[in-house]
């Protein structure tokens, strides 16, 4: 599947009181999540995000606490896909789990500028930059991982493995 | 085998694991707090199982927002106090229990060899047990829940022994601070933390809890210390049950050996706004602070209050300056009582608050206005973290963080104390 958008670029260690602060979680209504994503990093991205656009970062992206909240909201606010050159533990499988495409490139990351056309291809993790013209090759997901990846989460996945045990 | 290696092979059925190898894992506890239930109960339902897999290893606690601070937050208490009602795990109401990480060592819910999965990064707090418990998501919680297992890709160990005799004043808190500010906030990412050396055997059990706390902010899976006697005692005073620990072998694989000479350290300040951004007190300078927290999941331990009351102790809150207090769990509240702690401290003119995670996450309990800069003995000190985006956050350990509220800026307890 490819998919086309704008990169909205940040730099290293985005952490998850910055993708969606913790002063909003003890509220449930996903639609406050939204409107504050990332607005401790960039109170304009909620107004310039297009649904289909990328958020583009360096290392260490979704460090910090454990919430769920951090991909659910950015998937919801109409994200597309994180691309970053590496992501911290937690947030990985987190996205994992709700289907949050994610992409590991350190070198998509770095050369990408703030606006840049993406256009990327989450079954072969083809990254192209249409505005450099570059092309670039995410690293694939271990077969474990592309287990759930492709039952369609961990929900999905777990209610396969379980079928009939419980 | 690394005692995490070794921790995981013994609950996925194998006799050998290596690091990056996927494993199924069998848990041994799965809690949430208040705040996450929401998203895990709705994982739950959409798993089609209808009951915990072991109500006795299933924990509920309201700790975030404790009591409920406005009507959303009542409603997610609410949602989980329904839904540990209906299931018959166990679980923690307000009055009743504290902050989570606090709480579950203290209750004996953590031993050494297990492995714990929690719905919040600083899970990984229990590994000062030598048991491998680590954060993870609502859904996998859920599913940890529903099926009592997980799954897990084995971590890389790096290994840190801090040599030498610890100087006064130096704690845990220090020893974890200048570890992450010279890894940074992704040096151990996806890894195990052993904690290891004399200075850190010399830790008490509070000290090493603070440590393995913040295994989190160096990006780690797990931060984990090896059982010695002060672990087992610890073990037989809370809870006395049986449990099997897991040493590491001699001929253990390190992906990294890191040593620090600790005899000359001095207590360590983590400036705005990353953890890693860690200075020794000397090279602080003068920051004036408008609000001091004692407390949290880091330091929220009796031993904690007992450093802070020290210093506290028959003097008065710096004027400019409001000083905040709030013991880890219902237990410590009552142990401080007894000591006359709390005395110490509301003489003093600080705050003293129920157990609650409140202000640490910039919930309730003492938010931060724009402009305004406090000194927390907590473990994050992100943009917003305590409130105003505007807002600044330094990290320290109980004894700086007293003295600082006594003097009005950050201060060496040495300052206050001779």
């Amino acid at each position: 599947m490819k998919l086309k958008g704008k990169a909205h670029k940040y730099g290293a260690d985005v952490n998850t009181d910055l993708i969606i602060p913790a002063r909003y979680l003890h509220n449930d209504d996903r639609a406050l999540w939204v409107a504050h994503c990332m607005e401790d990093i960039d109170t304009e991205f909620v107004k310039r995000l297009k649904p289909g656009d990328f958020i583009v970062a360096t290392t260490n992206f979704g460090c910090g606490s454990s919430r769920e909240q951090a991909p659910i909201v950015i998937k919801e606010a109409g994200v597309a896909g994180v691309i970053a050159s590496s992501f911290a533990r937690i947030f990985f499988r987190n996205a994992i789990n709700i289907g949050l495409p994610i992409l590991e490139s350190p070198e998509a990351s770095e050369a990408t500028q703030m606006g840049d056309e993406l256009e990327v291809d989450l079954g072969t993790g083809t990254i192209q930059n249409l505005s450099s013209k570059k092309t670039y090759q995410a690293q694939p997901f271990p077969d474990f991982m592309r287990g759930i990846i492709e039952t369609g989460g961990l929900i999905a996945y777990t209610r396969e493995r379980f079928k009939g045990k419980a | 085998m690394t005692i995490a290696e070794k921790i995981l092979a013994a609950h996925s059925g194998r006799e050998k694991v290596e690091p990056g190898e996927f494993v199924n894992v069998s848990v041994d506890l799965a809690f949430a707090q208040e705040g996450m239930t929401p998203l895990v109960v709705e994982a739950f339902r959409q798993l089609e199982i209808d009951r915990v897999f072991d109500p006795g290893k299933v924990v509920f606690m309201v700790d975030h927002s404790c009591p409920s601070k406005d009507i959303p937050s009542a409603e997610q208490s609410k949602l989980q106090r329904e839904f540990a009602k209906e299931q018959g795990t166990i679980y923690y109401d307000v009055g009743r229990g504290g902050i989570e990480h606090v709480l579950i060592p203290e209750q004996g819910l953590a031993l050494p060899g297990q492995v714990i999965v929690g719905a919040d990064s600083h899970t990984c707090t229990s590994g000062a047990l030598g048991a491998f418990a680590t954060g993870m998501g609502a859904t996998d919680i859920a599913v940890a829940m529903a099926t009592g297992e997980v799954w897990m890709k084995v971590p890389p160990t790096i290994k840190f022994v801090y040599h030498g005799k610890l100087p006064k004043w130096v704690t845990g808190k220090d020893l974890i601070l200048h570890t992450i500010g010279d890894i940074g906030v992704d040096g151990a990412r996806y890894s195990a933390m052993e904690f290891t050396g004399e200075a850190a055997s010399e830790l008490d059990m509070d000290g090493r809890f603070t440590m393995s706390n913040m295994a989190i902010e160096a990006g780690a899976k797990v931060g984990l210390f090896p059982v010695d006697e002060k672990t087992r005692k610890y073990i037989t005073e809370h809870g006395n049950k049986p449990f099997t620990a897991c040493e590491p072998d001699k001929d253990a694989r390190y992906a990294d050996v890191i040593e620090y000479d600790v005899s000359k350290m001095e207590p360590q300040v983590a400036i705005p706004n990353i953890p890693s951004n860690v200075k020794p007190i000397s090279r602080v300078g003068d920051v004036r602070i408008d609000q001091v927290v004692i407390g949290a999941c880091t330091n929220g331990r009796l031993n904690d209050m007992r450093a802070a009351a020290q210093i506290l102790k028959g003097r008065k809150i710096h004027e400019d300056l409001r000083c905040i207090v709030i013991p880890g769990s219902q237990q410590v509240y009552l142990d401080a009582l007894e000591e006359g702690l709390i005395e110490s401290f509301v003489r003093a003119g600080a705050a003293v608050s129920t157990p609650t995670c409140g202000p640490c996450a910039g919930l309730h309990m003492g938010i931060l206005a724009s402009g305004e800069r406090a000194l927390s003995t907590s473990n994050r000190n992100f943009v917003g973290r305590m409130g105003s985006p505007e807002s600044e956050v330094y990290l320290a350990g109980p004894a700086v963080a007293a003295a600082s509220a006594v003097l009005g800026r950050i201060a060496h307890p040495e300052e206050v104390v001779s």
